[in-house]
């Protein structure tokens, strides 16, 4: 503000935050550059000729995909798991995500329709959001090597994993599509007396539901690859199958296995363009 | 739409010109769970209302208002923009809390009750905001049956919003304004006076003894405007309901409200019933609002009579 009101003058042409732009953006790119520097980024390496070589080769083994029947029905019900787990998994995080997204939101605060927020309140919304930014920042891979422990090899651990860090991350996201809607109506439903769940079903839900929907299914299609990783842990389902492709260096299975995920992704985007639709 | 109908004559209508007992029966089910009482005083005294955020010299949005409107009284509040009428509605509704004075409504002390307590008071209370709170997506029938919600359980909207309990209710709450066949339509098919005229189809819905309507007819033309006053003036002295209306039609609030009060820099300028208010008051309460001075504060082509001392031009001096 400081800045704003020395450099401006009333009948100058410039544009008065030009000069602070420009400083954030030279500011972020010095910033940058040591970290291209730490994470060791040499793109350029990958155009080597040893690199191009072992990339080939790699490559090459992957045509044509593994097509024998008995691979094939193994994958099938491989695959089937994986959208179980990654099903169950996103529906123990919705269990999860909903009551925290419900608590966390600021929108549907009651005290601060007169004001500021009470001090209770706005306790609970901050340890609400510090639970669930614990629950996601425990990555699900080490939530998996934990549950491994208690309930054992297979599926169950796979579920609980994504379970735990998708609530998080649900509940996250759901509360800011929640605040990021239009207020109004649900602050008007709140102060002509309607309960905060009637304010967030009347008010609230038919702006977000779209948003809420397609970022559910968004996580969807990301816990399918998840179990992808949770299954090189002992998790089941087609990590599993592709963790042992790998380790036998079967290049053709990876390619079959790859195929398949590619096309549980590319349904997940077509289901989710249609719910976006039905909802509009 | 039958726009040619007089004013007030609503077809198919709750409302309408039928014998006051059948109408009572006819009207039952909009009224089903509307507790047919008196209505709820309001009593400000000395409120002051400073926004946050603004300067501690600046002037308050509400300075030392005193206003007392008894239960089943119909009031419209007039004053330039940025007067302070919305929030004046707002401190009566318990949706902003004062930073001195107090208020009463229906006797109680909304900021002195328990959360629970203040909940139930706000459900007897309804407040019309001047854009219409409607979520776009939603259905005019959710909208409007959204009125209810205070009376409703938790089981119960949730069903309702599976599958509409009360489209009778709805439907009979829209006729008076011309929108019972919207009534499945979605929001964002509706023009700005439709969504001002569903938000005040919802009022008929809540279970309010105090209606506070900001601007209701903002975004409607005169013709329709009239109607809509109507309507909520015959239906609020039907059910007894407090009715406090702010408004920039002038001459309407003159023509169809008993008791007028001017506000204007957040101060009570005049507090009269509508005869007594003289030609002088209006444009002093208009004078100088720059861009807001609207063709009827002048009744009657008479010149505008002096204005305070304080509003005079340094000229005049």
């Amino acid at each position: 503000m400081g800045l704003l009101a020395s450099s401006w003058h009333p009948l100058s042409e410039r544009d008065p935050t030009a000069r602070r732009r420009t400083a954030w953006l030279l500011g972020c790119l010095l910033l940058l550059w040591p970290l291209l520097q730490l994470t060791e980024f040499h793109p350029w390496r990958m155009l080597e000729a040893r690199s191009l070589r072992v990339t080939a080769h790699f490559l090459a083994s992957f045509v044509p995909p593994a097509t024998d029947a008995e691979f094939l029905r193994l994958i099938a019900r491989e695959t089937w798991r994986t959208v179980a787990i990654a099903t169950a998994g996103v529906s123990v995080a919705l269990v999860l995500a909903v009551p925290l997204a419900f608590v966390a939101t600021a929108a549907l605060s009651v005290s601060s329709l007169a004001g500021r927020m009470a001090v209770w309140p706005a306790i609970v919304r901050q340890c609400t959001r510090a639970l669930m930014v614990a629950l996601r920042t425990v990555p699900e891979l080490v939530w998996a090597l934990l549950f491994v422990r208690v309930v054992g090899l297979g599926p169950t651990a796979g579920v609980l994993a994504i379970g735990l860090t998708y609530g998080g991350m649900l509940g996250k996201v759901f509360a800011e599509i929640l605040e990021s809607c239009d207020a109004h109506p649900t602050r008007m439903l709140l102060a002509n007396g309607s309960g905060r769940v009637q304010a967030f079903l009347y008010g609230l839900l038919p702006q977000g539901a779209t948003e809420l929907t397609s970022y559910t299914i968004y996580r969807w299609e990301c816990a399918v690859r998840s179990s992808v990783v949770l299954g090189f842990v002992g998790a089941g389902g087609l990590g599993q199958e592709m963790d042992s492709s790998l380790n036998m260096l079967a290049g053709n299975e990876v390619a079959t296995i790859l195929l398949v995920f590619i096309a549980l992704v590319a349904l997940a985007d077509a289901l989710s363009a249609w719910l976006r639709r039905m909802l509009r | 739409m039958s726009g040619t109908l007089p004013a007030g004559q609503a077809p198919d209508s709750a409302l309408g010109a039928t014998p006051r007992r059948a109408r009572a029966q006819a009207s039952a089910p909009v009224a089903a769970d509307v507790a047919l009482q008196n209505g709820a005083s309001v009593h400000v005294e000395r409120v002051t209302v400073r926004y946050v955020g603004t300067r501690p010299q600046s002037r308050p949005a509400l300075d030392q208002v005193e206003v007392r409107i008894d239960a089943g009284e119909h009031v419209a509040v007039v004053g330039p923009s940025g007067a302070g009428k919305t929030t004046l509605l707002h401190v009566a509704a318990a949706c902003l809390r004062a930073d001195s004075g107090r208020v009463l409504i229906d006797g109680q002390e909304p900021w002195g009750l328990d959360a629970r307590r203040r909940r139930q008071l706000r459900g007897r209370l309804f407040l019309a905001p001047q854009v219409p709170p409607l979520p776009p997506r939603q259905r005019v029938v959710t909208a409007v049956l959204a009125g209810r919600l205070p009376a409703m359980s938790l089981a119960g909207s949730v069903r309702s919003l599976l599958y509409p309990l009360g489209i009778g209710a709805a439907r009979r709450a829209l006729a008076p304004f011309d929108l019972a066949e919207r009534m499945f339509d979605r929001v964002d098919r509706l023009s700005g006076g439709e969504r001002q005229r569903v938000n005040l189809a919802r009022a008929l819905l809540a279970p309010a003894r105090l209606w506070l309507l900001d601007e209701p007819l903002s975004a409607l033309d005169p013709v329709r405007a009239a109607r809509a006053l109507q309507a909520m003036r015959q239906e609020a002295t039907r059910r007894g309901v407090t009715l406090i209306v702010s408004m920039h039609q002038v001459e309407m609030a003159l023509a169809s409200f008993p008791r007028v009060i001017g506000l204007r820099d957040g101060s009570v300028r005049f507090d009269v019933p509508a005869s007594q208010i003289s030609s002088g008051q209006l444009s002093a309460l208009y004078a100088q609002a720059q861009g807001e001075v609207p063709p009827d504060a002048q009744p009657d082509g008479q010149p505008p009579e002096e204005a305070g001392p304080g509003e005079l031009p340094m000229v005049w001096r």
